[in-house]
C-alpha cells in the first residue's frame, strides 16, 4: 500500500502512519522526561557545589556553626572505613555465595536463597539500619563504625552475589572442561580458571555495590551516627559524607549548605566513577566471552 | 630443579584439598556462605518480630487504624505515616509509569543502536544518584520551584480539595515528585529487559500481516510483556515505598492525614528515620519496631509478585504462547 492511494483505505494508512509516527514523538519526548531529572540534579549539584570544592574541604575538619571555613575531612576518612567495612562483610558471602549459585544453583535451596537474595535488595535501607541497631548496637550499648559498615555490608550482598553468579555462568564450558581434562579438582578449575575469565564480572558487581552503599545515609542514622570530630576507631561513632549532607541541609546555616552542596558533589563525582568504571569493566568482559 | 620443587609442593599440597574430598569442603563452603542471606532474612524477620511485640499486644489492629501519634502519653497509631506512604508512592507511580513506559519502549523497540547503550547508561546515572543528593536538591531547588506552582494551581483549582491549602512547596506533592524521579529509572530498565525479551517471531508475525511499528508493539508486543511490565511497576512501588532520606527532606514529616497534596505528611521510613534514635520510651521503640515489620512484610510480598510476573515473561514465554 501507498500513500498514493486514494480512498477509504487510504486514508485509514495515512491514519494509521501518523500515529505511528505520533508514538514516535511522544517515546521520545518521554526519554527526554526521563534524562531531564538528571541533568538538572546534576547542573545544580555542581552550580552550587564547585564553589565549596577547596583544599579545606578535604583536608580540615568542620567548624561550628558561625566560625565560616572548616571541611569534611572527617567524614571522608569515615565513608571510606565504612566502605571497607562493609566490603569485609559483603564481599565474601556475596562472592562465595554467588560461586554456589553459579555452580551447585539447580536445587531448591539456591532458588530460596535467590529469592531471599532479591528480598533483602528489596528491603528499605533504613529496616536494614534497625535490624543492625538491634543485632549490633543494643548488645554493644553504642553506635560505631563496625555496627555501620555491618549495615552497609548487608546491603551489598544481593549485587554482588547475583553479578558475581551471572558472569561466572558466562565463562564458556569448554574453559571448565580444559581445566579438568587437565587433571584439575572442581575447586581449583573454579579458583584458577573459572574465576580468572570471570573477573571482570564480579569487579563491576563489586563497583556496582560499593556505589550504592556510598551514598547511603538511613541505616548509618542509626548504626554509625555522627562526630564532628576525628574517629578512626571503629567502635566509636563514625561520621560519614552522606549522614554529614542530610545533618547539614536540613539545618538554617547557609556555610552549612554551601558544605553540604560540595559534599553532593563529591559523592555524585565518586559514584558516577565507579559506575563508569563498573560499566568498563563488564565491556571487555563481554566481548571476550561472547 | 624448578620441576622437583614443584613436585614437591603439589605433593605437600595433596592431602585434604585434592580430589573428592576437597570439592565437597568447597560445596559445603560456598552454601554455607550462600545460606547466610537466609540466616539474615530470618534474623530480620525475628528481631522485628520480637521488639515489636509489645506494640502489637498493646495496641493490636489499632495501631493500624489509629490517627494519634504520641510517644508522651504511649498512644501509637501508624495510620498517617500508612496514608502518608501510599499516597506519596501512588503520586509517583502516577507520574512515573508513563513516562518510564515511554522511555522503555524507546530503549526497547525505536531508539538506532548506536544511541540504545549511551541512553540506558544515563537512565542507570539516574538511579545511581545518592537519596540524600536527591534530598538536597529537593529542599533547595524544587521545593521553591513548586512555591509559586503551588500558589497558581491554588488559585486556579483551589475548590478542588486535592489543591487546597496554602502552598508550602513542602509537602505531599514534592514528596511524589521526588520518589517519581527516584522511580523511573528502575520501572524504565525493568520494563526494558522485559520488551527486550519478547520474541522477534511476535513482532515479525505483526509485521508480516501489515501492522506498523506502534500497531506491532501495541498488540502482540505489549499483550507478551504485560505481566512482566507490571512486575517492573510492582518493583518501583517497592522502592517508592521504602524510599527514607529524599522523602523525609522534602515531605514536612507531620503526622496528619489532609486531601491537600500541598500539606505537608509523614511516611513510614521517615518516622523511623526521626524518630528512632530519640525514642527512648520502650512503647515507643516497639511502636517504630512494628513499623518497620510492616515495610518488612510489605517488601517480602511485594518482591514475591514483581519476581513471578517477570520470570514469567523473562524466563521463556507463559503457556500458551509460545511457538
Amino acid at each position: 500500500m501507498s500513500a498514493l492511494q486514494v480512498g477509504e483505505s487510504g486514508l485509514r494508512h495515512l491514519r494509521r502512519k501518523a500515529a505511528n509516527g505520533m508514538m514516535w514523538v511522544v517515546a521520545v519526548l518521554c526519554v527526554l522526561a526521563a534524562i531531564l531529572p538528571l541533568g538538572l540534579v546534576l547542573y545544580y549539584v555542581i552550580a552550587q557545589g564547585a564553589s565549596g570544592i577547596n583544599l579545606d574541604f578535604f583536608t580540615k575538619l568542620p567548624k561550628p556553626v558561625g566560625e565560616p571555613g572548616g571541611g569534611m575531612a572527617n567524614a571522608i576518612v569515615g565513608s571510606l572505613i565504612l566502605v571497607g567495612l562493609a566490603s569485609l562483610v559483603g564481599l565474601p558471602i556475596g562472592i562465595l555465595g554467588g560461586i554456589y549459585l553459579a555452580e551447585f544453583g539447580n536445587n531448591r535451596f539456591a532458588w530460596t536463597v535467590r529469592f531471599f537474595a532479591d528480598v533483602l535488595n528489596g528491603v528499605p535501607s533504613i529496616v536494614v539500619g534497625i535490624f543492625i541497631w538491634a543485632m549490633v548496637v543494643v548488645p554493644t550499648h553504642r553506635l560505631s563504625g563496625l555496627a555501620g559498615g555491618a549495615a552497609l555490608g548487608v546491603m551489598m550482598i544481593p549485587t554482588v552475589m547475583r553479578t558475581t553468579e551471572e558472569l561466572v555462568r558466562l565463562v564458556p564450558l569448554s574453559l571448565r572442561e580444559a581445566s579438568l581434562s587437565l587433571g584439575a579438582t572442581h575447586w581449583r578449575t573454579v579458583f584458577r580458571v573459572v574465576l580468572v575469565a570471570a573477573k571482570g564480572g564480579v569487579v563491576t558487581g563489586i563497583l556496582l555495590a560499593v556505589s550504592r552503599i556510598a551514598g547511603e545515609a538511613a541505616p548509618l542514622l542509626l548504626t554509625a551516627g555522627s562526630t564532628s570530630f576525628w574517629s578512626t576507631r571503629i567502635d566509636q561513632p563514625m561520621p560519614s559524607l552522606p549522614v554529614q549532607i542530610f545533618t547539614y541541609a536540613i539545618q538554617p546555616y547557609d556555610d552549612w549548605h554551601r558544605q553540604a552542596w560540595a559534599a553532593a558533589l563529591a559523592l555524585v563525582s565518586l559514584v558516577f566513577v565507579l559506575s563508569v568504571a563498573a560499566r568498563y569493566a563488564t565491556r571487555g568482559r563481554f566481548r571476550m566471552v561472547r | 630443579m624448578d620441576a622437583a620443587v614443584d613436585q614437591t609442593r603439589s605433593l605437600k599440597r595433596r592431602g585434604i584439598f585434592t580430589g573428592r574430598f576437597g570439592d565437597r569442603v568447597f560445596k559445603w563452603t560456598t552454601l554455607l556462605f550462600a545460606a547466610c542471606v537466609i540466616a539474615i532474612i530470618a534474623l530480620l524477620a525475628y528481631l522485628l518480630v520480637a521488639d515489636s511485640l509489645p506494640a502489637i499486644r498493646t495496641f493490636s489492629w489499632r495501631f493500624l487504624s489509629g490517627h494519634t501519634w504520641d510517644p508522651v502519653h504511649d498512644v501509637f497509631g501508624s495510620l498517617p505515616f500508612i496514608y502518608g506512604t501510599l499516597v506519596s508512592a501512588a503520586l509517583a507511580l502516577l507520574l512515573a509509569v508513563p513516562i518510564s513506559l515511554g522511555a522503555a519502549i524507546f530503549l526497547a523497540e525505536l531508539a538506532p543502536p548506536w544511541l540504545r547503550n549511551p541512553l540506558s547508561f544515563l537512565v542507570e546515572l539516574l538511579a545511581a544518584v545518592p537519596s540524600v543528593v536527591y534530598g538536597i536538591w529537593g529542599i533547595f531547588v524544587l521545593v521553591p520551584f513548586l512555591r509559586p506552582v503551588e500558589a497558581w494551581l491554588g488559585m486556579r483549582l483551589g475548590f478542588v480539595p486535592l489543591f487546597s491549602g496554602p502552598p508550602y512547596g513542602i509537602g505531599m506533592l514534592a514528596a511524589g515528585l521526588i520518589l517519581a524521579i527516584m522511580v523511573l529509572p528502575i520501572i524504565t530498565a525493568v520494563s526494558r529487559d522485559v520488551l527486550r525479551a519478547v520474541p522477534v517471531s511476535q513482532r515479525e508475525a505483526a509485521y508480516a500481516l501489515g501492522a506498523t511499528r506502534w500497531e506491532a508493539i501495541r498488540g502482540p508486543v505489549f499483550r507478551y510483556a504485560r505481566a512482566g511490565i507490571l512486575g517492573a511497576i510492582i518493583l518501583g512501588l517497592g522502592r517508592a515505598l521504602g524510599e527514607t532520606m529524599a522523602v523525609t527532606m522534602v515531605i514536612g514529616n507531620t503526622p496528619t492525614i489532609s486531601a491537600s497534596i500541598f500539606d505537608p505528611a509523614y511516611t513510614m521510613p521517615s518516622v523511623l528515620a526521626n524518630e528512632f534514635m530519640e525514642a527512648t520510651g520502650k512503647l515507643h521503640i516497639a511502636a517504630l519496631m512494628e513499623i518497620a515489620l510492616l515495610l518488612f512484610v510489605v517488601t517480602i510480598v511485594i518482591n514475591a509478585i514483581a519476581r513471578l510476573l517477570i520470570w514469567s515473561v523473562a524466563r521463556g514465554a507463559p503457556a500458551g504462547v509460545r511457538e
